[in-house]
C-alpha cells in the first residue's frame, strides 16, 4: 500500500538512473532508484533538478508514471526539441548517473484506491504519464473500480506504453481503453483522424449520471477543451481534476 | 551542496565580461509574464502621468506618435539570469513626456494594462535613461513583448521595464510594485546584482 | 505560448519546501471575487521571476511565491483564507 509522506518539509534527494528505454521516437521512460523514497499516490509528481559544473541549475516537474514500487519510480519524458532539460534526460543521462529530485508532491490530482466512484481518464500526448500510474496502481491493488481511458495522440507511433495498454485493455477487468488519433490512424481503421470532441467523450467516457471522477492531463489547450466538454456533458466541475503541463 | 550532472550545461551560454554578475547570454528573447497577455489596441491605448497633487497628463497613441522618437540600442538584463546584448528599440524618451510635468515627487510607480506595477526613483526615468518603446528590431512591438508600448529602463533589471505600460504615478513616498512587494529588490541594479531584498 | 498557464498542482513542490502539509489540496477563497476552490485549480504562471497564481474565475492574483537563494517570499494578500485538510 502506498505510504505518503505528509509531515516534514520537502528536501532534495539523490536519485540514480536505473534503466531507460524509448517509449516512442521522441520520448523515453526513465526509471530511478531513490533511496528512502516514501512512496507515492498515483497522479503525484516530482521536481527534478539538474546542476551544471559552474553551478547553473534548472528545475522541472515530471509526473510519476509508475505504481508504488519500493524505492523505484518511473518518469516518462517527452523530448522537446529546443528544450533545456528533456534532451539531456533523454539523450545524455545514462544508467548509473545521478540527479536530484524531490517528491512526491501534489495531493489533489491523485486517485485514491479507496474511492469507489468510476474513473474517466483523458490524456493528451505525454499527459498519459500520471494516468498510467493510476491504471497500474488499480491493477496492483486488485481494485475493481471501473476505469475508462480516452487517450489522444497524433499518430499510432506516438502512443506511450502501447503494448502494455493493449495488454491491459484485454487483461485488466473493468478497464476500457480508447485511442483517438488526431493526424493519422492505424492502417485499416474505419475512423478518420480527428480531434477529440464531444461525440467521442460522450461515447467513451463515463456518463455524468455515474458521477465519475474525471482526471484530465495534457497540454493547456487540450485540457481546456476537454474540461469544457465534460462540463457541457453535465459533469460536476468539482469532480474534474486537471493537470496542464503548459 | 547540489550534485553536478555530468555533461549538463543548460542553454548554450558563455561567461562574458560584458555581462553583469550571475547573468548568462540568451540568444532568443524569452517571454516572461505574470498573467494573461493584455490585448490593447492603439485606438484604445492611452498613457497617463499623474502627479502627487492629482494633476493628470494624457497622451493618445496618435499623440505619442507625433512626439520625437529615438532609436535605442542597448543591453538588457533579466533577473531570471538571462541577458541580451545590443537589442534595438524605438520609442519616446521619458524626458520628452515629463518635460512639462510639474512635480516635487521623488518616486514613480509605473502601471500597466493587466494590473502589473513596478516602482523606481523618478531620477532613473530622466536624463536619457528611460523610454516608452513601441518598436523592437524594426517591427511593431508584439503583445508578447509588451506591445503596443512598454517602458524601457535598461540600466535596471528588466522587470522594471514594464510591458503594456499605461501610465506613471509620481509619488512623494516610494511604493513597492508587483515584484518589489514580493521579495525582489527595490532598485534592481544588475551590476550590483540587486536581485532580492537585502542584496 | 506566453498565455500558457498550468494548474495550481505546479505549486506543490515549492510550497512543500516551506510547509509540512500539501497546500495544493487546501481550499482557498479569492479576495477579489470570493471564488472558492482547491489551490490546485488556480492558474499558475511560472515563466516569470516568481510563481504567480491567479483565480480561475476573475484572474486576480491570489498567491505569489518568490524563491531567493536562502529565502522564500509568499504573498497571500489575494487570498481570504485557506482551509487545510489534516489527518484526523
Amino acid at each position: 500500500m502506498a505510504r505518503t509522506a505528509v509531515s516534514g518539509r520537502l528536501t532534495w534527494r539523490v536519485a540514480e538512473l536505473a534503466e531507460t528505454a524509448d517509449l516512442t521516437a521522441s520520448a523515453r521512460r526513465l526509471v530511478f532508484d531513490v533511496p528512502g523514497w516514501p512512496g507515492h499516490l498515483p497522479g503525484q509528481h516530482v521536481d527534478l533538478r539538474l546542476t551544471a559544473e559552474d553551478g547553473y541549475s534548472v528545475q522541472r516537474s515530471y509526473s510519476i508514471s509508475s505504481a508504488p514500487d519500493g524505492d523505484r519510480i518511473e518518469l516518462a519524458v517527452q523530448r522537446v526539441a529546443d528544450g533545456e532539460v528533456s534532451p539531456y534526460l533523454c539523450d545524455v543521462l545514462a544508467a548509473g548517473d545521478q540527479i536530484e529530485l524531490r517528491g512526491p508532491v501534489g495531493g489533489w490530482f491523485v486517485w485514491r484506491p479507496a474511492d469507489q466512484a468510476p474513473v474517466t481518464l483523458v490524456a493528451g500526448g505525454s499527459g498519459i504519464a500520471p494516468l498510467m500510474a493510476m491504471i497500474r496502481t488499480r491493477a496492483a491493488e486488485g481494485s475493481r473500480v471501473p476505469f475508462r481511458l480516452v487517450y489522444s495522440v497524433r499518430t499510432p507511433d506516438d502512443v506511450y506504453f502501447a503494448d502494455e495498454l493493449r495488454h491491459r485493455a484485454r487483461e485488466d477487468a473493468g478497464l476500457d481503453v480508447k485511442l483517438v488519433y488526431t493526424r493519422r490512424t492505424p492502417e485499416g481503421s474505419p475512423e478518420p483522424p480527428g480531434r477529440l470532441g464531444v461525440a467521442t467523450i460522450n461515447t467513451y467516457a463515463w456518463p455524468a449520471e455515474f458521477t465519475p471522477n474525471c482526471f484530465v492531463c495534457g497540454p493547456t489547450g487540450f485540457v481546456e477543451t476537454v474540461s469544457d466538454v465534460l462540463v457541457a456533458l453535465g459533469h460536476d466541475p468539482r469532480r474534474i481534476r486537471t493537470e496542464r503541463f503548459g | 551542496m547540489a550534485i553536478v550532472s555530468p555533461g549538463f550545461t543548460g542553454r548554450r551560454r558563455s561567461p562574458d565580461a560584458q555581462l553583469p554578475p550571475g547573468q548568462y547570454l540568451a540568444e532568443d528573447f524569452p517571454v516572461l509574464t505574470a498573467g494573461p497577455t493584455p490585448r490593447v489596441t492603439t485606438d484604445r491605448w492611452e498613457f497617463t502621468v499623474s502627479t502627487e497633487v492629482g494633476q493628470r497628463y494624457n497622451w493618445s497613441w496618435q499623440q505619442l506618435m507625433e512626439l520625437p522618437a529615438e532609436k535605442i540600442t542597448t543591453d538588457i538584463h533579466c533577473v531570471t539570469k538571462w541577458s541580451k546584448l545590443g537589442t534595438r528599440w524605438k520609442g519616446v524618451s521619458l524626458d520628452v513626456l515629463l518635460e512639462d510635468v510639474e512635480t516635487a515627487a521623488d518616486y514613480a510607480l509605473v502601471q500597466s494594462y493587466g494590473g502589473y506595477t513596478t516602482n523606481l526613483p523618478l531620477e532613473d526615468l530622466l536624463d536619457g535613461q528611460a523610454w516608452v518603446a513601441y518598436r523592437y528590431d524594426d517591427d511593431d512591438l508584439t503583445p508578447e513583448h509588451g506591445g503596443p508600448a512598454r517602458l524601457l529602463v535598461p540600466h535596471l533589471y528588466f522587470w522594471k521595464s514594464a510591458k503594456w505600460v499605461r501610465g506613471i504615478q509620481l509619488l512623494l513616498e516610494d511604493e513597492p510594485g508587483f515584484w518589489e512587494s514580493a521579495g525582489y529588490h527595490d532598485y534592481g541594479d544588475p551590476w550590483r546584482e540587486q536581485r532580492y531584498q537585502g542584496d | 505560448m506566453s498565455d500558457d498557464h498550468v494548474d495550481g498542482n505546479a505549486l506543490a513542490g515549492d510550497l512543500r519546501e516551506i510547509f509540512a502539509v500539501d497546500l495544493t489540496a487546501a481550499t482557498g477563497r479569492c479576495a477579489g471575487c470570493g471564488y472558492q476552490g482547491s489551490v490546485a485549480t488556480l492558474r499558475v504562471y511560472r515563466n516569470a521571476p516568481g510563481l504567480v497564481a491567479r483565480c480561475p474565475h476573475c484572474e486576480e492574483v491570489v498567491l505569489r511565491l518568490v524563491r531567493g537563494r536562502d529565502r522564500a517570499w509568499l504573498d497571500l494578500r489575494g487570498t481570504v483564507s485557506l482551509e487545510i485538510p489534516l489527518p484526523s
